[in-house]
């Protein structure tokens, strides 16, 4: 076990522990946001850039700062490391500065996306982003496009976390989805559009941090924070049949896979709780599934925290606008 | 003329065939390291000659060495970095396309202090006519019995192979290049673990540039002790420098480190002066990410100080008089050049080359871009220019890979040094579209 501290949080973690995960072991507002980085997939992070901290003592033994700021999902603790969080200017600095380039090219086109509400790029704009943009030039476009006849790819959303992309190479049989291009004309691409043809890429949507891949089957059908998301099971020969069933009235909208706070699929009996598309995509009927109760909601979301009443000109209560 | 170690032979007719690379004493060192020293003395001789490594970021190359992990019965990698893609650099293409011999003969000996027995030399997609050149010089070394197995009857089998990049800035970064060599999209890696631990195929594995490998012969034909009478205490040896822009005699020279700035531009032997008898207005020393300085910097630091072609003293001030040896992309700009045009350049060379990978420098470079287009085009606002200032500093530092810096610092020194200059493209929109700020103002001195 090693110690380290966090925002003047102390806690042992065992060895080879990420900064963010011994953040999240305690949980709160200790905890970088993380865009790109999603612990059941191997090789992501240290893409987005959101997670940077600033770590005031490498470890007892050495305990120079270290000059940069670091990913804290790919920087492992050390021994008597101090870490600052939320306590460190720089790294509000850092960190609004990721938060506009992430913006920069972005639609912000939240009131037609079926993400609103659940989507960490609004809560992160939210919460460390200014109020208007100086991105004064024309925003990067794409056109739409299907991946397969169930998913939509809206790659001006996109914030290329690469989680689709290891999502496709590590659960689905044949990768035929990846980075196309370099620069800020990097995009996510099916090989020439090819669908993805398996029976798990419908897990892509729900990597997505983002409304860039969403489900054609509840497109434009209703604002998430309408419907009740309920855990719900069947017997499925193809997955563990564990999901959430998001109900208006007694009619399923949409099926997803059970996610934490932290927008990761859950682990169940062990194993991450990964769904099929039959699931997914075409298990709609209330009677196919075996409704547990209702799920605790996670409320992340801007949304559900009824955050934005905040930012009504009237009021004059402006403390959460950073 | 100064010293060569390097570019000795460079004009001998026929020095690229084995035969007469031969005849003038190549393979020396091959010969002296494998039959008289272990490969642990050969690490030595280079960590006391103080060879620092010449891709640009002058990291000692003996100490580089000493960190590779030998876990055993894994194997370990050699890769020499020739993707040179870095505006204004040069040598590297010089001294393969005239010289490949000196590159084998020096893969060969740091290959055996290193224990690997396959090595790669990595080159760039550009550079195909290059590959050539270098694919026979090896077919021909092994014909010599210098590649393969069994090495000069020693016992130590080695074999070389070139592998050509798709011709991408980014796949000079080291682990991009052993991405891409692995055959994968040319993306950096995160760091740890460094290739030194876990590099090719996840095996430890050495990335140094191409001028690096090639400077071990020298060093151990005459030994380190010789070696380190050459330069000075920080920056020891010779150094090619690419010298380019508006010179009497750009080209690619060998100097002695601690050459001064002032010599090497004007003196007879070396660069002759400014073209058509201009004004130098700034220089770029070490390839385009390094700092630009402004005339009254370039042969002397701010102290006043004599400026010298060296690490240290092309350094002295840091950022905010100085600059950086980098690669020896010796760029030289004259009174006629506008040095936001220049920025935006450089700027867009970034935008494109960025990997795309991170958000600071996917979205950074190129907003960089678009901006420093609208200034050099009369549509900037004086807020532009602290806008490009906070861009700076939020890619800078914040990347997975150094190019986010590389890119950062080129625009960041441009404001310093010549925010005048991006100012009057900001006050007089029409004359900035149609006239160059160079031609109409002369040097800023
Ligand atoms: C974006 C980027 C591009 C680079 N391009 C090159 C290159 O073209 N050639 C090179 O030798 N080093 C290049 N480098 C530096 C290499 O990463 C590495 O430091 C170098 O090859 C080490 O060799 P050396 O120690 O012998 O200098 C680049 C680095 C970055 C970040
Ligand atoms: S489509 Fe979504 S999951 Fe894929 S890279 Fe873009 S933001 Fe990430
Ligand atoms: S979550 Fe760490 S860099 Fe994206």
């Amino acid at each position: 076990m090693v110690k380290v501290t966090i925002d003047g949080v102390e806690i042992e973690v065992e060895e080879g522990t990420t900064i963010l995960n011994a953040a999240r072991q305690v949980g709160g507002d200790i905890v970088p946001p993380a865009m790109c980085y999603y612990s059941k997939l191997e090789g992501s992070g240290g893409k987005c850039r959101t997670c940077l901290v600033e770590v005031a003592a490498g470890s007892e033994k050495d305990p120079r700062p270290m000059p940069k700021l670091v990913a804290s999902c790919s920087t492992q603790v050390q021994h008597g490391m101090i870490v600052k969080n939320a306590s460190s200017e720089r790294v509000k600095t850092g960190r609004a500065g990721v938060t506009e380039f992430l913006l920069a090219n972005h639609p912000l086109d939240c009131p037609i996306c079926d993400q609103a509400g659940e989507c960490h790029l609004q809560d992160l704009g939210f919460e460390h982003g200014k109020e208007a943009t100086r991105y004064r030039e024309e925003r990067r476009t794409f056109d739409p496009i299907d991946i397969g006849d169930k998913i939509k790819l809206h790659m001006n959303r996109c914030i290329l976390c690469y989680r689709c992309v290891y999502t496709a190479n590590q659960i689905t049989d044949q990768r035929v989805h990846g980075v196309m291009h370099r620069g800020s004309h990097a995009e996510i691409s099916t090989y020439i559009e090819k669908a993805i043809d398996n029976d798990f890429s419908g897990n892509v949507i729900d990597v997505c941090p983002v409304g860039a891949l969403t489900d054609k089957t509840f497109r434009f059908k209703s604002r998430v924070w309408f419907l009740k998301p309920m855990d719900a099971h069947r017997d499925c020969p193809t997955c563990s049949g564990k999901a959430v069933v998001w109900m208006f009235g007694n009619e399923i909208y949409r099926v997803t896979a059970r996610k934490d706070k932290y927008g990761e699929i859950e682990t169940i009996d062990g194993k991450t709780a990964w769904i099929c598309n039959t699931c997914r995509f075409e298990t709609k009927e209330v009677d196919k599934w075996n409704v547990e109760g209702p799920r605790l909601i996670n409320r992340h979301s801007v949304i559900s925290q009824n955050h934005y009443t905040l930012q009504n000109p009237l009021n004059n209560n402006t403390k959460n606008i950073q | 003329m100064g010293r060569k170690l390097l570019l000795e032979h460079i004009d001998v007719p026929g020095i690229e065939t084995f035969e007469v690379y031969r005849q003038k004493g190549g393979y020396r060192s091959v010969e002296k390291a494998l039959k008289s020293m272990s490969p642990d003395e050969v690490v030595e001789e280079v960590k006391k000659s103080g060879l620092r490594g010449r891709g640009g970021a002058g990291f000692p190359t003996g100490m580089k060495w000493s960190f590779l992990a030998k876990p055993e019965g894994v194997p370990r990698y050699l890769l020499c970095n020739a993707d040179e893609s870095e505006p204004g650099t040069f040598k590297d293409r010089y001294l393969m396309q005239y010289l490949p011999h000196l590159l084998i003969e020096g893969m060969i000996v740091s290959s055996f202090a290193l224990g690997t027995n396959l090595s790669y030399i990595y080159i760039r997609g550009e550079y195909l006519f290059v590959l050539e050149i270098l694919e026979k010089a090896i077919a021909e070394a092994y014909a010599n019995g210098f590649l393969g197995k069994n090495i000069l009857g020693t016992g130590y089998d080695l074999d070389l192979r070139v592998s050509p990049g798709g011709g991408a800035y980014i796949c000079g970064e080291e682990t991009a290049l052993i991405e891409s060599l692995e055959g994968k999209r040319g993306n950096p890696r995160i760091k740890p673990p460094f290739p030194a631990v876990k590099g090719l195929w996840g095996c430890p594995t050495v990335v140094n540039n191409v001028e690096s490998l090639a400077t071990v012969v020298p060093i151990i034909n005459m030994g380190a002790d010789e070696y380190v009478k050459i330069g000075t205490e920080q920056s020891r040896g010779t150094k090619l420098i690419s010298a380019c822009g508006n010179l009497e005699r750009p080209g690619v020279y060998e100097i002695d480190l601690g050459l001064s700035v002032e010599e090497f531009i004007y003196g007879d032997d070396w660069c002759r002066g400014i073209k058509n008898g201009k004004q130098l207005k700034a220089l770029v020393p070490g390839g385009s990410s390094v700092p630009i300085l402004p005339t009254h910097l370039i042969t002397k630091t701010a102290n006043g100080d004599t400026r010298f072609m060296s690490y240290e003293s092309l350094s002295d001030g840091g950022f905010a008089s100085g600059s950086m040896l980098g690669s020896g992309g010796f760029i030289a700009f004259d009174e006629d050049q506008c040095i936001v045009r220049n920025t935006w350049n450089f700027t867009r060379f970034y935008a494109h080359e960025s990997c795309g990978q991170c958000s600071p420098c996917r979205e950074g470079t190129a907003w960089m871009e678009k901006v420093l287009w609208r200034i050099e085009n009369g549509e900037g606002t004086m807020e532009d220019i602290a806008l490009l200032e906070d861009i700076n500093k939020k890619i800078e530092g914040n990347t997975i890979c150094p190019l986010g810096d590389a890119a950062a610092w080129p625009v960041a020194s441009a404001i310093r040094h010549f925010r005048e200059e991006f100012e009057w493209h900001i006050k007089h929109p029409q004359e900035a579209m149609s006239r160059n700020y160079g031609l109409l103002k002369g040097a800023t001195v």
